[in-house]
């Protein structure tokens, strides 16, 4: 038995190395007709579950009218964020709607569409903190928090190198921890943190400033995450993005969420 | 004492003839290996290690300098939970089985999410008490969580390697007119710790892998600063570096605990 086990394993890491080893494929002979999205579950407003258990929010129901538009069946499965790319490129789903800048580094291991939204990032303190201005001299020693692998955590040590930041798994653990006291500031996107800070955890906290969007490190805003040489469904969410903006579709849909325009004022990078 | 004796042991099954089957299982292993080999001969990049090297050291500095404080930590609470598991008196040994019975029966990853987040709620009550200064710090959570968590299982590891010394040697001491204390530390003991030590090193080795988990309470031990790497390259090879440190660690662990067991057990060598 021992012999079998030995094969299976050394079969099984065999198809691994195989498995990295692929070169990217086109995706010109796929239908696409039933379509496999991936989102984190875990990022109000963007997507999260209800208290039933459901995926809701903005980055959902955009990905519900794009496959609507584009006459696809969408199936949607939620995966940790930091494992999000390599889900993607080992094709556990093939579309990714989960709030994720259009980032250089990004781009070098999957493909974007473009952007369904942009919004600038901010900064939350305590009510009674003292510190009135996001600035690294103010920030200085300060513990901010920010989620893993994300553009804020990067953004945040890039804009305040002389604070400590703190990253956590999920936007769950840092406002746990900004409530507990453990934390003087948390930067995440503004839409994020408005929402947070309007519900009764975030009684706690309130918006410090809005920040500008480092192109570098923020990118071309919000895009659908696509493995690399899937260029045809590339071509079919782009269509399916103006289309929906088109035919007010994004408009009823950004309403139920928010106040104001999400998209941003800049066009889409073509 | 037969057991500590090598000269004594059964002597090795003879090797069995290597059958067709058997060939072709090493070779596929071989081909394994030379894959491997191969991915990260091409995956090297020496950039990378510019990049993170020195976030690799201090993270393998924050590893070994937690599991080594957690451990002694440990030790030390051990000692009293072992004895009461060894106690005829019911409520001592009723805490002690407590305490054994919950920090070796939960998971690992619950405990820590309990004393971080948890008790981060308490603030309150630890200002009052004066200990959130303790309980504010990420890496004093996970050394806390750590500490009792090997503390139970060093009880156990303890508390068998006394039990396993004869009873003999007690009625010995006694004959000579030691005290009970005497006893247990100059005679007892030092039997019980030939016996623990293999358990013991176990326990290390296992507290070494099982430290990982403080990355998602914002400790950056060697895991959480390979999740960073790895956030910024989407590059395995960055949790291959980690595998080998962790395996580098564990291997220069098993030769001191080899060499200790050479030196402890001379007397018993003929």
């Amino acid at each position: 038995m021992r012999l079998a086990q030995s094969f299976a394993l050394a079969a099984a890491l065999a198809g691994l190395f195989a498995g990295t080893a692929v070169a990217q494929q086109s995706d010109a002979d796929k239908d696409w007709s039933k379509v496999v999205i991936g989102t984190e579950g875990a990022y109000p407003p963007f997507n999260f579950l209800d208290a039933s258990g459901e995926l809701k929010g903005f980055d959902v129901d955009i990905a519900k009218a794009l496959c609507a538009e584009m006459k696809v069946e969408c199936t949607f499965v939620t995966q940790d964020w930091d494992g999000m790319i390599p889900a993607l490129q080992n094709g556990n789903f093939d579309a990714l709607v989960a709030s994720m800048s259009i980032t250089p580094e990004r781009e070098e291991q999957i493909a974007f569409t473009n952007k369904y939204y942009q919004t600038p990032p901010a900064i939350a303190v305590p009510k009674d903190s003292e510190i009135t201005e996001a600035t690294d001299a103010t920030l200085s020693g300060k513990a901010i928090g920010a989620q893993v692998s994300t553009t804020h955590a990067q953004a945040a040590a890039a804009l305040f190198p002389s604070a400590d930041v703190r990253q956590y798994p999920t936007a769950e653990e840092y406002k746990l921890d900004i409530e507990n006291g453990r934390l003087d500031a948390v930067m995440d996107d503004v839409v994020v943190l408005d929402e947070w800070l309007k519900s009764d955890a975030g009684a706690c906290c309130k918006l410090l400033s809005t920040l500008t969007a480092d192109p570098a490190i923020y990118g071309k805003g919000v895009g659908v995450g696509l493995r690399k040489g899937d260029d045809k469904l590339k071509t079919m969410l782009d269509d399916a993005i103006v289309a929906i903006r088109e035919n007010g579709t994004y408009d009823k849909i950004q309403k139920t969420y928010f106040d104001f325009d999400v998209y941003g004022k800049e066009p889409a990078a073509q | 004492m037969s057991g500590n004796n090598p000269a004594l042991a059964a002597p090795a099954a003879p090797r069995e003839k290597l059958k067709p089957a058997g060939f072709v299982a090493i070779g596929l292993w071989i081909a394994v290996a030379a894959a491997f080999a191969f991915y990260f001969v091409r995956a090297f990049d020496v950039t990378l290690i510019e990049r993170f090297g020195w976030s690799y050291l201090h993270g393998l500095w924050v590893t070994v300098s937690l599991v080594g404080v957690s451990f002694v930590l440990g030790a030390i609470v051990s000692l009293p939970v072992a004895l009461g598991r060894m106690a005829s008196n019911p409520i001592a040994q009723g805490l002690a089985f407590a305490f054994v019975y919950f920090f070796r029966g939960t998971p690992l990853i619950a405990q820590i999410f309990l004393f971080y987040y948890g008790f981060g709620q308490f603030r309150g009550f630890f200002e009052t008490i004066g200990l959130w200064w303790f309980f504010r710090e990420a890496w004093y959570c996970g050394l806390f969580s750590l500490a009792l968590n090997t503390a139970a299982y060093q009880a156990e590891i303890l508390r068998g390697a006394i039990e396993s010394v004869p009873k003999g040697q007690w009625e010995g001491g006694r004959s000579l007119g030691l005290s009970r204390q005497v006893i247990f530390f100059k005679v007892v003991m030092p039997q019980a710790m030939i016996v623990a030590l293999r358990p013991y090193a176990n326990e290390i080795i296992l507290m070494i892998k099982a430290s990982a988990i403080v990355a998602i309470i914002t400790v950056y031990d060697l895991f959480g600063e390979t999740r960073q790497a790895y956030s910024r390259t989407y590059d395995f090879q960055t949790y291959v570096w980690a595998a080998l440190l962790y395996l580098a660690l564990v291997e220069a662990l098993r030769h001191a605990t080899n060499w200790a067991e050479r030196r402890l057990t001379r007397h018993l060598k003929r």
